[in-house]
């Protein structure tokens, strides 16, 4: 107290006035604009650009210094990485950096694909069944039967009974992701449409499809979304072990599954070529997490989890 | 009275219950049990009584939300209890609801101006997009608020707000007859009584029918032209606002209305106190539904069911007492 007096010079005696207050909280003034946003969603910063750099290395992979990632070199096998070969050579001779960047093709397709046909499908049939209660029963009782398969399995069984061809990989891992995409939109169908809204459009005169389309369907887009992130990433991996035990994309396609079961039996004298395709798989899908979780952050701040 | 925008005819609904299973005797709630009545145009009538009385499940049949089990609901005079979802649709215009929760009775994903104008398109009231913009503009002042508010999401706006939009969407149609569920029940005191005189504004201004739903019977004698009294899916007792709230005849109606608190520490007041709970509803109690929570019931109340008969001009009442009485 012994500072107040100081600060009120006029005041009469007795008065004991209030030290200032600092100002502890700094104004908040939002950023606005991108940047702002970026900041203020760490995780989708993060994850976005670190896809966004593995797309620009997937679309021009031709013109990131690679040679051509099937071209073997028989007198240069399994060589460490150099000046030469950054990422070192495969057991063949093939160049391991060319191959991992043409394998981010095959990673970034395959989880966007699939995310895309997953949740499409998945939202078409879940919006369905959350709203004609005659459908719902025997259509989820197949969902719960594709569920109840492994779906790692699954996606051998379908790739057992097809030609091994990237799009082949997308539907059977597809497939297998269908069920829970469904059983997500499903149940937000079933709590929306109870809602006093859905009821008021009923009786605004509006139609069943348009209904739907208009009030269901875009309430059901911001788990969906979350959802289809989460998707993309084990998708990726699952091609990936598709591809490891010779399920998945076919030999001459470069991905990163295929380097590392080709890597698998020099292990453990030549670390380096399994290395660099599973550190770029752990990338992606860290990535690919990262925006799924800054996502749901976003557009469902009830389950955020602030840093 | 000169012909009802509505009619109710021995509307009851039923909702089964418990197992499907063959053999085992499916079991069934009487949410509506049989209730008749009409409403005048320009008329609000009150449907009061406590939780679980089945007056939400009315309100419902007559929006066609729910389709009746058995009875009639006649609309301008027109029987729409039995029209496919289709051939309802037309009719739909005719009726709208405001819904007690202002927060999850407007889409939080459309803009004002997009949840006023879609029931303007669907009906095709429209004439042009220059003549819709104008009925937006005439819906959100009436409501009392700014043509600003057109370009707002509903989360911008406060419950009072919302609810005043929630009553924008329901004229626009230009509806005869407007069922207001609990329509401020949610709301503060304050903002209660601003929505409570809009709506009888609007009433006023555009000569609706009003069916208000609601266990608030402040709220009910201040806005209502008559009130009808349900329990367990009856009604009890129905009558002007003057018949019910000055010469109630039901033993039911005068202990809802002694739980009316009074705004004045001093008054004497005489508390009817009702024991125990409402009985279920799957399995209503025989002869009169209101005999094991009455206090002035006698041996023919648990053996026979009263019928509604009348006790002065549009004042009838379901009771024995008042049978004998007169």
């Amino acid at each position: 107290m012994s500072a107040a007096p100081d600060r009120f010079p006029d005041s009469a005696v007795g008065v004991i006035a209030a030290p200032e207050m600092p100002d502890i909280l700094p104004e908040f003034t939002p950023r606005a604009g991108v940047i702002g946003f970026l900041r203020r969603n760490p995780r989708i910063a993060v994850g976005g650009t670190i896809l966004l750099l593995l797309l620009f290395c997937a679309v021009f992979a031709g013109y990131l210094g690679t040679v051509d990632p099937a071209a073997i070199a028989p007198s240069r096998r399994a060589r460490p990485p150099s000046s030469e070969h950054w990422f070192g050579t495969d057991m063949i001779g093939r160049d391991l950096y060319s191959r991992v960047v043409y394998g981010t093709r095959v990673s970034l397709f395959v989880g966007f694909a699939v995310a895309l046909v997953a949740s499409g499908i998945g939202l078409a049939i879940g919006l369905v069944a959350g709203f004609l209660k005659w459908v719902d029963g025997p259509v989820m009782r197949v969902m719960d039967g594709l569920m109840s398969i492994p779906p790692i399995l699954l996606a051998v069984a379908l790739m057992a009974l097809t030609r091994g061809s990237v799009g082949n990989v997308v539907i059977a891992i597809a497939i297998a992701d269908v069920p829970r995409v469904c059983r997500l939109v499903r149940s937000s169908v079933l709590s929306l449409r109870e809602l006093p809204f859905i009821e008021g459009a009923v009786t605004a005169g509006s139609s069943t499809p348009r209904v739907i389309l208009r009030h269901v369907l875009p309430n059901t887009l911001a788990p969906l979304t979350v959802q289809a992130t989460y998707i993309c990433a084990s998708a990726m991996i699952t091609e990936a072990i598709l591809s490891f035990i010779g399920a998945g994309s076919p030999p001459d396609v470069p991905s990163w599954g295929n380097i590392m079961a080709e890597g698998r039996m020099l292990w453990q004298v030549k670390p380096f070529i399994i290395a660099f395709p599973a550190v770029s798989l752990s990338i992606t899908v860290l990535a690919v997490n990262l925006l799924g979780d800054g996502l749901r952050d976003l557009l469902d701040p009830r389950s955020a989890t602030k840093a | 009275m000169s012909i009802p925008i509505l009619e109710l005819n021995d509307v009851r609904k039923r909702y089964p219950v418990g197992s499907r299973l063959p053999g085992r005797q499916r079991r069934f709630v009487h949410a509506v049990d049989g209730v008749s009545f009409g409403i005048a145009r320009g008329e609000t009538l009150s449907l009061v009584g406590e939780s679980g009385c089945g007056k939400s499940t009315v309100g419902r049949t007559i929006l066609r939300l729910t389709d009746v089990t058995s009875g009639q609901v006649v609309l301008n005079g027109m029987r729409i209890d039995g029209l496919s979802p289709r051939g309802l649709r037309p009719y739909r215009r005719s009726v709208q609801i405001v819904f007690q929760d202002p927060f999850s009775s407007l889409n939080p994903r459309m803009r004002v101006r997009d949840i006023l104008a879609e029931p303007i398109r669907n009906f095709g009231l429209a004439t042009s997009a220059a003549d819709l913009e104008a009925q937006l503009v005439d819906l959100i002042t009436k409501v009392g608020l700014r043509g600003e508010a057109l370009d707002r999401r509903p989360h911008e706006f406060s419950g009072g707000q919302r609810q005043r939009i929630g009553i924008a969407k329901a004229l626009a149609t230009r509806p005869d007859l407007i069922i207001c569920d609990e329509a401020v029940s949610a709301l503060d005191v304050s903002v209660k009584s601003q929505i409570v005189n809009l709506l009888a504004d609007l009433q006023r201004e555009m000569g609706l029918s009003l069916l208000f739903i609601s266990h608030d019977l402040a709220i009910v004698e201040y806005l209502t032209h008559r009130v009808a009294v349900m329990y367990l899916g009856k009604i009890m007792e129905i009558g002007s606002r003057r018949q019910i709230f000055g010469a109630p005849k039901h033993p039911y109606t005068k202990a809802l209305l002694s739980a009316v608190p009074v705004p004045d520490p001093e008054a004497e007041r005489s508390r009817i106190v009702l024991e125990g709970d409402i009985p279920s509803p799957i399995a209503p109690p025989r002869g009169c539904r209101f005999h094991t929570r009455c206090p002035l019931a006698f041996t023919r109340c648990r053996e026979e069911e009263p019928v509604l008969a009348v006790q002065a001009e549009g004042h009838e009442v379901a009771c024995h007492l008042t049978e004998a009485g007169n």
